[in-house]
């Protein structure tokens, strides 16, 4: 996530963050000279603070593989690894992964990335994670430890989940993490971490509810998934996140009182004419045309929920070091993506209503069966409880191949005008009909065209 | 001459092919107020179900026999075929007679339907089966048995009897007979696949999703006792192993089809759940039924895409397969779109190459009309592995 910095004018956050991540993947890159260890996992599920508590160096191949899909490589890696036998129908994340590591393994900042020491499977809200890692695990001759989280059906946390992960962190990832790193954890060093957590946690959740506003502050997608960088990745539970959400927070407070829009690839929105919700990861190929199909028509994202894939703050879960393992157990059970369709429909519900929302809209990305499977039916539950029409369309996560730019760009301009309309029928204007037929929905194909 | 076992065949097929699930219906008259309750492959504690009162009932979805028509309308193109045709038989009424059903946690589309069905259809049962990956009796082994117990008391709750420890180890014995069963047809196979075939094993397994263990067992001894009296000759077939279709069944003309191309498919995993447990489920002395249901599934589980490989080498699991049963070579027919068997693909053929074992790949779905393109394919393979042996058929 260090193009953002690039585009349009630079908050001073962003420019901390982009110098943040340039230290981390120099960190990285250095890291076997410097005797510093690595461990390859997840961001859903991810325990960073334990990894800090023991001086290890985390990798995330999702966000390897989306700075690749950013920096236009991810094409030539999928071509890569569908050429070494992966098929042509799974998630393009892992494949662009392993056409990366086919490559010279060669990061975002251009320099090698090293290899795990310990590839950590923490297996929350997604079932590729294990099947990506026991790929890894054949690439590379390194340890695999497997965190095995429930899925929250109910949308509740049972006692029984909470012990069985617990139990899983006591017996068998700290242990497989201190044989790595050397040395014992330190569980005080572990409490100050999570304490940091909790205190960057609750500023990243002022920013999030700061769309509340009118007009919103933020972009809460497009802009948002600059805003999770530090804590999706590797800076949860450190100085530099604390310091880094402080200053974001104070320039959004600063955004609010002058009642300012949010920053977007062409500088600010001039003026914010529709607020909406957004369902799914975004494209990364096409990452700021896709913006700017909404900025340009000042159409603000005020909520999503890719933004919680890496944790779900703004329910009132907080890291909590005085239950360092529960807490951090809860942590994993409470990603997005680990959530029962149901009850990833009231989250949805509650954002479409608290941020009072035009509309929203489902980007359903072919590469993930967690997020898409069951879109359409939330597309229509949504509707119905919330009176707030939807938008649907497709695309894919670093697949080029998959976002036809001219086609999402006409079904988002047919939504925004939909909105319009809506708009100026006032309240109780219908919302769109949605038959139970055949072929409702066009057939995503590689030109991304229906 | 007459087929000794057509008679027993045509009743598996009658009830594989009874989609609106009249034996589930009768069975329900038979036995007034217990639940018949629906799963999902892979793999659910059908003995758990039966302790209970319940009567388990493998869902597979529509295959061929019904045209998708609303179901379409709640998936994107690209996703597998299974979850569509399941949700067109339940908005069709023709899975009226369950009254709930388990999603067995093999994938996110399975998963993600579950969550589907209780929106769907809130007044009936649904729940996840949360099969633990962690393989340790103490963690994992713990986990599962609390989870066998919330189903218990959740269906309790639903009308079925109460777990009983007694009952559920005469259910245990019973599906231990079932395994029995089920090996001997394997085992017929392997050592004279012309007395019994893939494509009548695959409606004889199958079949069981709708039958009481029992029966189930008995219909598998019946047509044992008619294949044996069959007469006939070894074909010069190939033998392969095929693997990935543990989920969405391919449609049983796709079997055949396979057949006819020169492949004698002598080990599969159609329908895994029924063969999940590799062998009997032990009650060490003194142990608790449930205890021993959970740690059957912790050490004996089969080696399949959605149970995670832990320190074992992937793949290792079918070379052996395929040197135990003298198998020429390997067939991957994945449903489309399922990632559990396509993610796996290249692990298990990467091995299957290594260890200088023949295979190929093809796509398929439940609903497919056409096999000519892989049965051309797969009569290459034949001719292929026939004529020069592993080297030849290297891909
Ligand atoms: S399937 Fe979805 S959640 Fe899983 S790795 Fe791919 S994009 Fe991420
Ligand atoms: S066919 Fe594959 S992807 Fe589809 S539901 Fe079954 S296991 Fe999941």
């Amino acid at each position: 996530m260090t193009e953002h910095a690039d585009a349009g004018a630079r908050d001073q956050s962003q420019l901390t963050q982009k110098r943040m991540l340039a230290e981390h993947f120099d960190a990285l890159a250095h890291a076997k000279e410097r005797g510093r260890k690595i461990v390859y996992t997840f961001v859903p599920g991810n325990v960073t603070e334990l990894l800090g508590a023991l001086d290890l160096l985390p990798v995330l191949p999702e966000i390897n593989a989306l700075q690749s899909g950013m920096r236009g490589r991810s094409v030539g890696y999928i071509a890569e690894a569908e050429k070494a036998g992966h098929s042509k129908d799974v998630c393009t994340y892992v494949k662009c992964d392993v056409g990366m590591l086919r490559s010279g393994n060669i990061g975002p900042t251009g320099q090698r990335l090293p290899e795990p020491d310990l590839l950590l499977l923490s297996y929350t809200g997604c079932f590729t994670f294990m099947k990506w890692f026991e790929i890894l695990k054949q690439e590379y001759d390194c340890p695999v430890v497997m965190l095995h989280v429930p899925y929250q059906t109910e949308g509740t946390i049972t006692p029984e989940m909470r012990a069985y992960v617990v139990s899983q962190l006591e017996r068998n990832v700290i242990p497989a993490l201190e044989k790595v790193a050397g040395r014992k954890l330190d569980m005080d060093e572990l409490a100050r971490r999570l304490d940091l957590s909790a205190r960057a946690e609750e500023d990243l959740v002022r920013v999030w509810e700061s769309a509340r506003h009118r007009p919103s502050p933020i972009d809460g997608y497009f802009g948002g998934v600059y805003y999770v960088g530090p804590i999706f990745s590797s800076f949860r539970g450190t100085e530099e996140a604390v310091r880094y959400y402080r200053e974001l927070r104070a320039e959004v407070d600063e955004r609010v009182r002058q009642k300012k829009g949010p920053m977007t690839p062409d500088g600010e929105v001039p003026e914010e004419k529709y607020r909406l919700v957004v369902e799914g990861p975004p494209n990364w190929t096409s990452f700021h045309d896709f913006w700017r199909m909404f900025s340009k028509e000042g159409a603000t994202v005020v909520s999503s929920t890719y933004t919680r894939v890496g944790g779900l703050y703004d329910t009132g879960f907080r890291h909590d070091a005085r239950r360092p393992l529960e807490s951090l157990a809860d942590y994993c059970l409470g990603c997005y993506t680990n959530l029962g369709l149901p009850a990833r429909l009231d989250l949805l519900e509650r954002y479409v209503k608290t941020y009072e929302a035009d509309g929203f809209l489902v980007n359903s990305v072919k590469s993930c069966n967690s997020f898409s499977v069951g879109q359409l039916l939330m597309l229509r539950k949504l509707e119905e409880r919330t009176g707030v029409p939807g938008g649907f369309i497709e695309s894919d996560l670093v697949d080029p191949r998959y976002f036809g730019k001219a086609n999402i760009e006409n079904r988002v301009q047919s939504f925004l005008q939909m909105l319009e309309t809506r708009r100026r029928l006032g309240p109780g204007a219908p919302l769109p009909e949605r038959k139970e037929a055949r072929r409702s929905l066009p057939v995503l194909d590689e030109r991304g065209l229906p | 001459m007459n087929d000794p076992a057509a008679a027993v065949l045509e009743r598996a097929r009658a009830l594989v092919e009874d989609r609106k699930l009249s034996t589930v219906t009768r069975w329900k008259e038979s036995h007034p107020g217990a639940l018949a309750i629906g799963h999902m492959p892979v793999y659910v504690p059908r003995p758990l179900l039966e302790a209970i009162g319940c009567m388990p009932v493998a869902l597979f979805g529509g295959g061929d026999a019904i045209d998708i028509i609303r179901g379409d309308s709640y998936f994107q193109s690209y996703i597998c075929h299974i979850p569509r045709s399941t949700v067109e038989l339940a908005l069709l009424g023709d899975l009226s007679p369950i009254d709930g059903v388990l999603f067995p946690s093999i994938c996110d589309v399975i998963r993600n339907l579950g969550g589907m069905w209780r929106m769907l259809f809130p007044e009936k049962y649904a729940t996840y089966v949360d099969l633990p990956q962690s393989f340790e009796p103490d963690i994992g082994g713990a986990f599962y048995v609390l989870e066998m117990r919330r189903i218990a008391r959740e269906l309790a709750e639903r009308g079925a009897r109460p777990l009983d420890p007694a009952r559920l180890g005469e259910a245990i014995l019973r599906e231990n007979e079932r395994r029995a069963a089920i090996a001997e047809l394997d085992a017929l196979r392997r050592e004279a696949s012309w007395r019994c075939r893939a494509s009548e094993a695959y409606l004889l397994v199958r079949a069981g999703g709708v039958l009481e263990t029992r029966e189930h067992t008995a219909l598998i001894h019946e047509f044992l006792a008619c294949a044996r009296r069959r007469s006939g000759r070894p074909v010069d077939n190939v033998r392969v192993v095929l693997v990935g279709s543990f989920c969405e069944q391919p449609p049983l003309e796709l079997v055949r089809a396979l057949e006819k191309s020169g492949c004698e498919i002598i080990d599969d995993d159609f329908q895994l759940g029924m063969r999940m447990i590799d062998g009997p489920i032990e009650i060490a002395e003194g142990e608790d039924p449930l205890v021993a249901l959970s740690r059957a599934y912790l050490e004996k589980g089969r080696d399949t895409a959605s149970r995670y490989i832990g320190d074992l080498v992937k793949g290792a699991g079918l070379v052996r397969r395929v040197r135990e049963s003298q198998a020429d070579g390997v067939l991957f027919a994945a449903a489309s779109f399922c990632d559990p068997a396509l993610l796996d693909q290249p692990m298990l053929e990467a091995a299957l190459t290594k260890a200088g074992v023949p295979h190929t790949s093809f796509k398929f779905s439940e609903n497919m009309g056409q096999f000519s393109v892989i049965r051309e394919q797969a009569g290459a393979f034949s001719d292929a592995v026939k004529l020069w042996g592993a080297e030849g058929a290297a891909p």
